[in-house]
């Protein structure tokens, strides 16, 4: 232990804390900005630069440990004026739309900058161009990048995808496309992590909103929504409300009101994705010899690129099988639109999810097997979910519950779980045993996959046959497993990959957070739902059984095929041949 | 502090710079000039806060003081700018350092022509176009024409060369231009690694050791080093050092000694101890020549758990270090010494073998998994004149080589001649004084200022007591009767126009000059014997082996090369820059990815307000002493220099751009 002193505060704290933690223990707040810790400790804003005793040039609080005797002045005259100089410096080059901003009451820079009172900028405004172009779900607008340089980081260290880089120098420099000159060309998973580990609003999704409005006022539309599961444990954060408040049903209310026609779960088709993959698997481990292994999962669209982009001779192991979104899709404008007897042509599909990548699955060509128009037609972040709420002025703490529509409104806790890492593979051998033994396993006999390691490996006895599994979240996981099992140094028979960090619930379309992990507090939501939930199987599901019965006849059945599976061959990544 | 303001037999008062107080040298008071009739005299020291209030300011005589003071910052302004160029890391935008060379170039117009006054803006208008995304097809060549038309109409140097500079930038990196005409952005991405770093072709993790020696961890100091380079007492002696070259602490005032401070590491260490051996892996690797590359890759190599074998044709291993490095510079003991710590990583040095005579390297292919083929540049290339056939003309290669093998000749009494201007010339001239000649002479046809020799090296040869001819071109070698050198015949030159960036010398108007001699020392670079490998299926490229940066001989399965025999002669660092390349790329290649890392922890990070310091330079013994033996030449540090050197590294792998990108490689 090192005794320090901050603003005259005496504490004791472990060696080689960081000044700004042992500020914090002291009860001191040194403001940062470009900071994320473990991540991103560059000290390039310098807003943390604190006075430390019998040094004359101040030293950044975000990445210089302390010393025994250390005493350190967060709020010296000296320490103030550099900070409100830096601030003042940022904001002379960031345009500072605040009002039109997405960012506006969530961004990192206003409120510090607020924070340290910086009312007027004293330097000559020098903001570079927007230079946005194109339809890509990704946008980076240049006139607010602050040059923190985490979305460079988050996505070479934890994402392995090394989309952005610095270029120029000097004054010049800024965050741009690494390699290629437009983002839509280079090899981004879309992701998003960029934009949750924006501190401002340098980086965000395309924005939607005003196309589902449009089809919302379209009279000959019928607007069908989808609700994810990783949603429910994120969408009232905006709005002041719990998780346990924020339920999935006060969502529908919600949509309601705002006037959407009917709310869906896509709960539902995760159950059907189990039916299918769980079936495929089965089927693959029955035919080994012609199968390829692992068969990887294809749920997460940020995964898939991932995999198409640098691994592109693994596509043919992903499953078939759609992701929940497009098999929701599919349906509903087919099974549903017969049920509503209306042309599917009339119907909007709109869904609601934590992720950018959806953006691009649903505008996949091939993705319209239902009636040859896409599948899926909006596909809207949690964020333009609570912002399309927002707009329409209501209250959603004001609100009471309803259910969400029937069929496709019914969903198993198997389904619920898909949203957090780990979830895909143990609703999956949920069902999957019942089918190779016959009857249900304790709902949780699977829970060994649950957790926040990145990669997790487990033989699970599957009634007699031994089943080797692989858990990977993060696309940096994801590269260290596709390496060992190229390299041959690891072998599986099914792997589950989530592009996000924790899974969907840490999806970059979830609410922003600065500097939170928050994935794991959010996983623990659909777990205790999972819980609760009085259908705990995929198979058990009324609605699963119901469409069996009536619409698809069997899993892998030739209707099945042609609405459920895809092939993901027949689109290119960039570098794709 | 202070300047003089009154002039006369004897200055005594003085005005301090910054608040304008007057001070009195002689009674050591201040003069507080209250109001003009009252003077108020203090004691004590002037404080700028105390004295400075504007009404108390001394008035008329000031403004002449002013003046001198912004000429004296200026100069004082140029040398900052002047190191800062000097010590500009690799990675910057030539575009925009073009941009920044013209403002400073229209700064100094003196305005009276219209190229220089009007176009020098224009073209800095322009270039400021090209940077911010304006540019457009017609910019180029606009600033071509312009640039074009201040060249040549420009009244003097100050517009002309300005544009030259423009001129020659828009040729050297064009495609620069281009990017950011086309795209908005420079040439590549940013890359501002660690300077020392970086430069160093092994890259040794220079702010990690230095910090391990100012925390007085010498042994964990080693340690790191030899985690990129295990040759540290070899190259804390006679390394060139190419990290110091753009060391940042020359912004501040000048490099770090990192040279001397690693010699001070490892004088100090205790027992390092040795690198974890990999389990073996069964594959046996040849190293054909005991060099610093050779050993190097065998080093690593052994590291990793393969069997390793070198074969060296001399008596003994170490290559140039101890066959063309004399034991002046490094000491035979510290490089057996260090050879011998190698070789605890447990691989065979197999000496007086000669691959081609005692064996072929089709049996070296067939016995082993790899083969790294590193023989160095041993041969010597002739002069090309006549009489070079005579007794006496010896080569440097030659004689260094007979040192090496302590077969000291004995030039006792003999007037040397020696020919050439780089570091071995220097290595053989005062290596002659040493071997007791009456007289050394160095004939060179450039100019001292052009040799490639290290100035220290130059300025040591000369202390030693050798003589410069500089501008003198040999034309002959003089024989006596009996075939012996009798004198050699030099042609007097002139330094003429400048080509590839140093100006040729051209003969003078003046008579050949006989310089009488009894022998003469030819160091004009040296060759690469490498016939018997292009025999034998290995690519050469202009007598150098040819081999891809990864070492790799591509036309032959499991061969690779590194080190002088591929570069040309070299530094003794590039070499085991080779060596380790190879390592790496030997164990990839054997379907191996062993990694190389130090188990050191570093101290905290440090904090220092850097302020200027000056750089502790290495001693010699005195000349008159060191020329009389081949005993070491150079003084260590000591504890109270090392410390404070190493307390001036500004640590760029913390402070800077190294702390987000490029500041640690733990492991390769």
């Amino acid at each position: 232990m090192v005794n320090v002193t901050i603003d005259g505060i005496r504490v004791s704290v472990p060696e080689n804390t960081k000044i700004l933690d042992a500020a914090r223990l002291a009860g001191v707040k040194i403001p940062t900005l470009c900071y994320w810790e473990g991540l991103n400790e560059i000290a390039a804003c310098r807003v943390c630069a604190v006075e430390v005793e019998g040094f004359q040039k101040l030293v950044t609080a975000c990445n210089n440990v302390v010393w025994e005797g250390m005493a350190v002045r967060t709020n010296s005259k000296k320490a103030r004026d550099a900070r409100r100089t830096n601030l003042e410096l940022i904001l002379a080059d960031h345009n500072a739309e605040c009002p039109s901003c997405v960012r506006n009451g969530n961004c990192t820079l206003q409120t510090v900058a607020g924070e340290a009172g910086v009312r007027e900028i004293p330097f000559d405004r020098n903001i570079p161009a927007k230079k946005q172009e194109g339809n890509f779900p990704l946008v980076r607008d240049y006139s607010k990048c602050i040059k923190c340089m985490r979305c460079i980081q988050v996505c070479d260290k934890i994402q392995h995808s090394n989309v952005w880089d610095v270029v120029n120098t000097g004054e010049k420099t800024t965050v741009d496309v690494r390699d290629v000159y437009r983002l839509e060309d280079s090899q981004c998973a879309l992701c998003g992590q960029c934009i949750t580990h924006c501190p401002v609003g340098a980086l965000h999704e395309r924005d939607d909103v005003d196309k589902a409005l449009d089809a919302l006022y379209d009279p000959e539309k019928i607007t069908v929504i989808q609700i994810a599961p990783a949603i429910r444990t994120a969408w009232g954060e905006v709005f002041g409300l719990s998780p346990a408040e924020a339920t999935v049903e006060r969502l529908c209310a919600a949509l309601k009101i705002a006037g959407f026609d009917y709310i869906f779960d896509t709960n539902f088709t995760a159950d059907l994705t189990i039916m299918e993959e769980g079936t495929e698997l089965l089927e693959r481990l029955k035919n080994k010899e012609s199968s390829r292994f692992p068969m990887f999962t294809s749920c997460c669209p940020g995964w898939v690129r991932f995999l198409k982009a640098h691994y592109p001779e693994y596509t043919e192991n992903l499953s078939t099988a759609k992701s929940p979104q497009q098999m929701f899709g599919a349906v509903a404008k087919s099974y549903y639109a017969k049920l509503l007897n209306v042309e599917p042509e009339r119907i909007c599909c709109i869904s609601i999810m934590p992720c950018l990548a959806k953006k691009h699955e649903c505008a996949i060509p091939v993705m319209n097997d239902a009636c040859g128009q896409p599948d899926v037609d909006l596909a809207l972040t949690t964020r333009e979910a609570e912002r399309l709420i927002m707009q329409a002025g209501i209250d959603p703490a004001a609100i009471e519950d309803r259910p969400l529509d029937l069929p496709l409104g019914v969903g198993s806790g198997a389904g619920n779980i898909f949203g957090a890492t780990g979830g895909v593979m143990e609703a999956a051998l949920r069902t999957a045993y019942a089918v190779v033994a016959g009857r249900n396993p304790e709902p949780d006999a699977f829970r060994d996959v649950r957790g926040m390691d990145g990669w997790r490996e487990m033989t699970f006895d599957l009634a007699g046959t031994p089943l080797r599994v692989a858990v990977a979240h993060s696309l940096g996981n994801a590269d260290k497993l596709l390496k060992a099992i190229k390299a041959g140094e690891a072998d599986y028979d099914f792997v589950e990959v989530m592009a996000c960090p924790g899974g969907c619930v840490g999806g970059g379309g979830q609410p922003i957070h600065d500097g939170c992990f928050c994935a794991p507090d959010r996983a623990e939501v659909l777990y205790r739902q999972d819980a609760d939930s009085p259908l705990r199987f995929s198979h058990e599901n009324p609605s699963i059984q119901a469409i069996y019965a009536d619409f698809l006849g069997e899993p892998l059945s030739h209707l099945s095929h042609q609405l459920l599976h895809t092939d993901h061959t027949l689109w290119k990544m960039p570098n794709e041949e | 502090m202070e300047d003089p303001i009154v002039a006369g037999v004897k200055i005594i008062l003085f005005v301090d710079r910054k608040c304008g107080i007057l001070y009195n040298r002689e009674d050591k008071t201040f003069i507080n000039i209250v109001n003009n009739n009252e003077r108020k005299k203090e004691k004590g020291k002037c404080g700028c806060d105390r004295f400075a209030p504007q009404e108390k300011r001394i008035m008329s005589r000031l403004s002449i003081v002013n003046k001198d003071r912004a000429t004296e910052t200026v100069e004082e302004l140029y040398k900052d700018a002047e190191r800062r160029i000097q010590a500009s890391q690799p990675g910057l935008c030539p575009v925009d350092l073009a941009a920044l060379f013209l403002r400073l170039c229209h700064a100094q117009s003196c305005g009276k022509c219209t190229p220089c006054r009007v176009g020098l803006g224009k073209l800095s208008a322009l270039i400021e176009d090209v940077l911010s995304g304006r540019g457009t097809a017609a910019t180029l060549p606009l600033i071509e024409r312009t640039a074009g038309s201040i060249f040549e109409s420009a009244d003097c140097a100050i517009g002309r060369e300005a544009a030259r500079m423009v001129l020659k930038g828009v040729k050297g990196f064009r495609e620069d231009y281009e990017e950011h005409i086309n795209h908005g952005r420079c040439l590549g991405l940013q890359n501002q690694p660690v300077p020392c770093v970086a430069l160093c072709p092994a890259h040794v993790d220079i702010p990690g050791y230095i910090s391990l020696i100012h925390a007085g961890r010498f042994g964990d100091a080693v340690q790191l080093i030899r985690k990129d380079n295990p040759f540290p007492a070899v190259c804390g002696l006679i390394c060139e050092h190419p990290c110091e070259e753009r060391c940042r602490r020359t912004f501040v005032d000048d490099p770090i000694n990192i040279r001397g401070l690693k010699r001070y590491a490892v004088e100090h260490e205790s027992e390092v101890p040795m690198p974890e051996i990999a389990p073996a892996t069964g594959k046996k690797i040849a190293v054909v020549g005991g060099g610093p590359a050779g050993l190097t890759a065998a080093y690593y190599l052994s590291v990793m758990g393969h069997s390793v074998t070198v074969y060296e044709q001399r008596h003994k291993a170490g290559g140039m270090l101890r066959y063309g490095i004399p034991g002046y510079r490094l000491p035979r003991e510290i490089l057996d010494k260090e050879i011998g710590i190698l070789q605890r990583t447990g691989f065979q040095i197999l000496c007086d073998v000669s691959v081609g005579k005692d064996i072929t390297l089709q049996a070296l292919r067939e016995e082993n998994d790899a083969v790294y083929i590193a023989i160095g540049a041993h041969t010597d290339r002739k002069l090309g004149i006549e009489g070079e056939d005579a007794a006496g003309v010896v080569s440097a290669v030659e004689m260094l080589r007979a040192i090496g093998d302590n077969n000291y000749p004995d030039y006792k009494g003999k007037t040397v001649a020696v020919v050439g201007g780089g570091n071995v010339a220097m290595d053989v001239a005062r290596s002659a004084v040493r071997l007791g000649a009456k007289s050394v002479t160095i004939a060179y046809r450039r100019r001292k200022i052009d040799m490639t020799a290290l100035p220290e090296e130059v300025e040591g040869a000369i202390a030693d007591g050798c003589e410069i001819a500089e501008l003198m071109a040999p034309v002959r070698v003089e024989k006596d009767e009996n075939g012996s050198v009798a004198a050699l015949w030099v042609k007097p030159q002139i330094v003429g126009e400048v080509k590839w960036g140093r100006p040729a010398p051209v003969n003078a108007d003046a008579p050949e000059i006989r310089m009488a001699c009894d022998l003469v020392l030819v160091a004009v670079g040296q060759g690469i014997d490498s016939r018997y490998f292009g025999e034998n299926d290995v690519p050469l490229k202009r007598g150098t082996i040819a081999a891809l940066d990864s070492g790799a001989v591509t036309t032959l399965e499991g061969v690779f090369s590194g080190g002088d025999c591929v570069t040309g002669p070299a530094t003794v660092i590039r070499a085991i820059a080779g060596g380790k390349v190879a390592a790496a790329n030997i164990d990839e290649y054997l379907g191996f990815h062993h990694e190389i890392k130090s188990s050191v922890a570093l101290p905290p990070m440090r904090i220092d307000d850097n302020e200027p310091m000056g750089r502790v330079n290495m001693t010699e013994r005195p000349a008159a002493e060191r020329r009389r033996d081949f005993c070491l030449m150079e003084h260590c540090m000591s504890d109270q220099e090392a410390h404070q050197e190493a307390s001036r590294c500004l640590h760029c792998d913390h402070f800077g751009y190294g702390s987000f990108k490029g500041g640690r490689e733990e492991k390769w």
